[in-house]
């Protein structure tokens, strides 16, 4: 009775997940077919352009079909720094807007400097850095504002409850941490884990956050966040600084001083590729898995729209829902590895060798 | 690819984020969290092994009563077999000294009653050699009442005495 209530429940959160994920895939669509409705009648369908755009970073917010929320656009000119609405570059390709120091167009989601008579000037526009607050940041905001809502409130839960078992909110979060501390840090680090724990709890629960938000396909989410470069560039670098600030005597002894001393002329070289490749790892994994997750889920929605028939579209919905699954996994997947191989690297850097040589790698 | 080249906004927005979220996550949320957690799983254990101590003095305890009750036990039989014991060798030697006592009264009394037997005998004796004597007398008397036969007597004895 009691295996048959599991089964009931498993098969019943099955069916809410796949109705979420129909009625999600459904409101994909439709998005979709609302951006390309009103131009793109006679116009081909280019699903290699939408899914760059969706994966990419872009100067406005897309809510609900064509309506967009606009960003602020910071840029930073040789002349000074440059602070206007993305409204006012819309619509891309066409509208100038006249700035304080240059005019300015939007081409490909790129800000371009253009002059008097709207031809893109390239060498003004690679004077001008732009720090804009895209989509992407926007969303970054967003997620850090959850987190910061989220962790603060378990954190004083934990102060109100001292000594009390964790309730809510708190005992969501208490396996994940504990997850962190027991099976990330303390394995791969050892005693000296504590150090570390805010870093590595705090990358595990960004990538995360971000990993998921960008799974939803509506307002506010469905963003590419842990699939954008610079993001996971960012978080690699961190990690690279943490591993070699706090590399004791055994590790750079361990790169500059190879057993058969003879071997410097190979080992060295090596290894010193080897402490920038771990992290350049680190960040093309991520990278990859995400954005190959998102590619791969938009395709299989475009096939409809390749095909020009709603009959596709229960293909397209039970490949898409196996897909989300399977990226739901990859998910907490990757912000595990991420997190893992972050705290593995820490590990190797500081760990105390007993014997001469015991690292292979 | 503009896929894969940073751009320099985002790289910027992302540290800056970053830095600001482990700054106050790591001030506010994981540093009180995790000392919360690492409280508690202290007090659970040591709750635990207080726990477990008790249990061991419990049961150290429940031994010791065991075996006190066990000792105490023993020395009562000890005690009651000694006391039967005791008593035994008590009925005996009273039954022994009361067997002595009574012989020795027996021997006593069997002993009296010969002395008595002899005082008795004795004086027997005496009453009848008195009374013979006080026959013999009588009769003597009676013989020697006439002269003549006292005469009788003595020629008579005269005569042995001749003879001798």
């Amino acid at each position: 009775m009691n295996k048959s209530s599991i089964l009931n429940l498993k098969l019943f959160n099955i069916s809410l997940i796949c109705a979420f994920f129909l009625i999600a895939g459904g409101f994909t669509n439709s998005a979709f077919g609302q951006e390309k409705a009103p131009e793109g009648s006679e116009k081909k369908f280019e699903p290699k352009e939408i899914i760059l755009e969706h994966i990419g970073d872009s100067h406005s917010w897309p809510v609900v079909g064509e309506v967009m929320l606009p960003l602020p656009v910071i840029l930073y000119t040789d002349k000074g720094l440059e602070v206007f609405s993305s409204a006012k570059l819309m619509p891309a390709d066409s509208a100038v807007y006249h700035g304080a120091h240059y005019n300015y167009k939007l081409e490909k989601e790129t800000v371009k400097v253009v002059d008097a008579s709207g031809v893109v000037d390239e060498a003004a526009t690679k004077k001008v850095m732009d720090f804009s607050i895209t989509r992407n940041v926007a969303s970054m905001f967003m997620a850090i504002t959850i987190l910061l809502i989220v962790f603060l409130s378990v954190s004083s839960a934990y102060k109100k409850r001292v000594g009390k078992a964790p309730k809510g909110l708190q005992s969501f979060m208490e396996p994940l941490i504990l997850f962190v501390r027991d099976d990330i840090a303390l394995p791969n680090i050892g005693v000296k884990y504590l150090r570390f724990m805010p870093l590595l709890l705090t990358i595990f629960f960004f990538i995360l956050l971000n990993n998921l938000l960008g799974m939803v396909p509506f307002f506010p989410g469905g963003y590419n966040l842990t699939g954008n470069i610079a993001v996971t560039a960012v978080l690699s670098v961190i990690i690279f600084f943490v591993v070699n600030l706090n590399g004791n005597k055994h590790y750079w002894k361990h790169i500059f001083v190879p057993n058969p001393w003879w071997l410097f002329f190979i080992m060295i070289p090596v290894e010193i590729v080897g402490i920038f490749t771990k992290p350049i790892a680190l960040m093309i994994r991520l990278f990859a898995n995400i954005t190959a997750g998102h590619i791969l889920i938009l395709s299989l929605i475009s096939l409809i729209f390749i095909f020009k028939t709603i009959w596709v579209s229960p293909v397209s919905i039970v490949f898409v829902v196996f897909m989300d699954a399977i990226e739901l996994l990859v998910a907490f997947l990757q912000a595990y590895i991420f997190t893992l191989l972050g705290a593995l690297f820490i590990g190797m850097a500081i760990e105390e060798h007993h014997t001469e040589h015991t690292e292979v790698l | 690819m503009d896929l894969v080249t940073p751009h320099i906004g985002l790289v910027f927005w992302t540290t800056l984020c970053f830095a600001i979220l482990l700054f106050i996550l790591g001030k506010y949320a994981w540093k009180p969290i995790l000392a919360a957690v690492a409280e508690r799983e202290q007090s659970i254990e040591t709750a635990l092994l207080r726990a477990e101590a008790v249990r061991e003095e419990m049961a150290r305890l429940t031994n010791e009563n065991e075996a006190l009750l066990k000792s105490a036990r023993a020395e009562r039989d000890a005690i009651l077999s000694e006391a039967t014991k005791v008593k035994n060798q008590i009925i005996a030697d009273a039954k022994e000294a009361a067997q002595k006592e009574g012989s020795r009264q027996i021997e006593l009394a069997r002993i009296e009653i010969n002395n008595q037997k002899a005082i008795a005998m004795a004086d027997v004796k005496n009453q009848v050699a008195s009374l013979s004597l006080e026959i013999a007398e009588k009769v003597l008397r009676k013989q020697f009442e006439d002269q003549k036969k006292q005469d009788e007597l003595v020629k008579d004895l005269l005569r042995d005495v001749k003879l001798s």
